[in-house]
């Protein structure tokens, strides 16, 4: 027996077959489900197919309109989801990205304004003329500084005054949505230039689902595969550890909120330029609608685990409940109601899955 | 040259009103293993914690590799060459065993400040050296710790030493928790250690393991060390070194201890 021990290295196998089965595909066959079951309850309901082109309007086997429709739905908050991933992910939460979303589009709309309304001049004017007509560079980036100054306010809240994030992010909820009403009295700010507008209304209005897309795709690749995903996973995973490995926690965590504050920046660069005006009230609830994508999403709530695959997919799941049940003609009430016992229920399974694992 | 590698002088920690280190001098010659024995709450991981740079001493000296040290962090001494399995062992439940084995100092391919790009195939090649060198068997090492035995997560933790060229090994308490056939299998590690010439600090309450595998014990009692036991050289027998546990007996030159 003690020979066994000695000698042995046998097993030290690298099988990548081996893996076990990824939680992405669970989420993946959720989706799945979930149509089907929009497509049985269309057919028996509506008479007509949910997501096919059953009436042979589209000259294609899907129904076109309505996937544009999920998606596009999906994308802009989903921006927002990226970030939320990542918190999440390092173990922490971030509430404030819907009231950055309502300051960051009112700041940045500001400096996005034309100053010729059809011959006459902005009615809705922040700036003297001066500050019309800016490259569309300006907004943007006025927008991710102003998303990355507050996401870091966050992060610096959270690293080196040890207040919970629930909290420091709520603080931020508020003030940032405060501000936004400061910023011009409670008006709304319209009228952008062109070249603003075309980012969230080009491509046939598919940019916002080509930047969510691309973005996904940006930081899926750093999350797997740089030290910054690395140690995110780590200090989510075991914070203790962490530290005592010599990663810079702290460091670490301030990175964390601040890009999860630019995207949130970014998202409403999007949607400020898609709806052609911002208003204070922007953004409202786009960060529990975050999160619950995140959490459908099969990223879990105590750190360490999940990935942006996985969000993407929570993300469609979320957009094919909303349009399922528009689609049935049901109450927004219904909307809701399920949205929340969906959250619920994906929280629940996620606990149930790390007892299992600990068990075993 | 002296073949000392680690000395501490008068080494002391208080944590408010609690002294749980007082005044440690302690030596550790090159090649040598040496055990660190005593109850529960002996000051025996307070010890490792001021060498490691895990906490800052109240007072004292540690004088490593010929240099005296202030460690501001576990990795400046990592980077001294100092490689610690701690009592709670510091690994990611989450990440698999080359992500736990080069955590915090990863390899990388581009060098691109926190974005950097991994380099997973050197990391997974020099695990499995690792775990070669340390004749651990693992599975997969594509597994997750969560999914892995007590055993399992030890050797990974004391594999992580010896993944990175190091002057000195400390573990603490490293067969605790483990069955018969996992604490043969750190014991080998120990061994392969001994056969390398590379110097080790074990900490152990195992009386069995410390006569197997070490040249010496050093009994900590109260905060205080009480006696220090060259036990291949001298006879001494597993009672001898209880008493100086329970505080039974304390040697001459450590009477003030007492
Ligand atoms: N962070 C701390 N704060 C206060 N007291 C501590 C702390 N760490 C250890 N102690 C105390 O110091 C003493 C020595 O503890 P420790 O070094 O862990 O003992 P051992 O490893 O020998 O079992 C104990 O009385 C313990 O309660
Ligand atoms: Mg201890």
């Amino acid at each position: 027996m003690a020979d066994q021990t000695t000698h042995g290295v046998g097993g030290l196998t690298f099988d990548a077959r081996k893996r076990a089965w990824p939680n992405e595909m669970n989420v993946f066959i959720a989706l799945i489900v979930i149509i089907l079951i929009f497509e049985a309850l269309g057919a028996m309901m509506m008479g007509q197919s949910f997501l096919f082109d059953s009436n042979d309007r589209f000259g294609t086997i899907f129904n076109e309109a309505r996937l544009k429709i999920i998606i596009l739905q999906v994308a802009i908050i989903g921006i927002i989801a990226i970030g939320s991933t990542q918190v999440i992910i390092s173990g922490g939460i971030d509430l404030s990205p819907g009231s950055i979303v309502g300051l960051t589009a009112m700041v940045a709309m500001s400096f996005a304004q034309t100053a010729l309304v059809n011959g006459n001049p902005n009615p809705k004017a922040i700036f003297s003329e001066t500050w019309m007509d800016l490259p569309v560079i300006i907004p943007i980036l006025v927008a991710l500084i102003i998303g990355m100054l507050a996401g870091m306010t966050n992060g610096l809240l959270i690293a080196y005054t040890r207040i919970p994030p629930f909290i420091a992010t709520l603080g931020m909820m508020v003030a940032a949505r405060g501000a936004a009403k400061w910023w011009s009295k409670g008006n709304p700010i319209s009228f952008p230039t062109d070249q603003f507008a075309s980012i969230g209304n080009g491509m046939n209005g598919w940019a916002p689902v080509l930047i969510f897309v691309g973005l996904a795709v940006l930081f899926h690749l750093i999350l797997k595969h740089t030290v910054y995903g690395k140690h995110t996973y780590a200090i989510g995973s075991n914070e203790d550890a962490a530290r005592m490995s010599g990663i810079k926690v702290a460091r670490h965590k301030v990175l964390v909120y601040t890009i999860a504050g630019m995207l949130a920046g970014l998202s409403a660069i999007v949607l400020a330029s898609k709806n052609l005006t911002a208003q204070a009230g922007m953004g409202v609830m786009y960060e529990l609608d975050a999160i619950a994508m995140t959490v459908i999403g099969g990223i879990s709530l105590a750190g360490g685990r999940g990935s942006l695959i996985g969000t993407v997919l929570g993300a469609l799941i979320f957009g094919v409940i909303i349009s399922g049940f528009t689609f049935l003609r049901l109450d927004a009430y219904y909307q809701e109601m399920v949205k929340g016992f969906i959250i619920v229920a994906a929280v629940v399974l996620d606990q149930w899955r790390q007892r299992r694992a600990i068990t075993r | 040259m002296s073949d000392i590698i680690l000395e501490t002088r008068d080494l002391t920690k208080h944590y408010g009103g609690v002294h749980a280190l007082q005044g440690a001098n302690f030596i550790l010659r090159k090649g040598e293993h040496v055990a660190i024995m005593g109850d529960n709450g002996a000051g025996k991981s307070t010890f490792v914690r001021q060498i490691t740079g895990v906490e800052q001493r109240t007072r004292g000296e540690v004088i490593f590799d010929g240099k005296p040290v202030h460690f501001e962090s576990p990795m400046d001494a990592r980077e001294a060459g100092i490689e610690t399995v701690f009592q709670t062992l510091a690994l990611a439940d989450e990440l698999d065993v080359p992500d736990n084995l080069f955590l915090g100092r990863e390899l990388v391919r581009f060098n691109l400040g926190p974005f950097s790009i991994l380099d997973y195939k050197a990391m997974r090649e020099r695990t499995m050296q690792a775990l070669e060198k340390t004749g651990v068997k693992i599975p997969n090492i594509r597994n997750t710790i969560r999914n892995m035995s007590g055993g399992q997560r030890q050797c990974v933790a004391i594999a992580r030493t010896a993944t990175f060229h190091s002057k000195l090994t400390i573990m603490d308490e490293p067969t605790a928790a483990l069955g018969v056939q996992e604490t043969a299998q750190v014991e080998n590690i120990v061994r392969t250690l001994k056969a390398a010439g590379e110097p080790l600090i074990l900490i152990s309450h195992n009386m069995r393991q410390v006569f197997d595998l070490v040249d010496r014990v050093v009994v900590f009692r109260r905060g205080r060390i009480c006696a220090n036991l060259d036990i291949k050289n001298q006879e001494f027998s597993g009672e001898d070194v209880v008493a100086y546990i329970t505080g039974a007996k304390t040697q001459p030159e450590y009477e003030d201890a007492a």
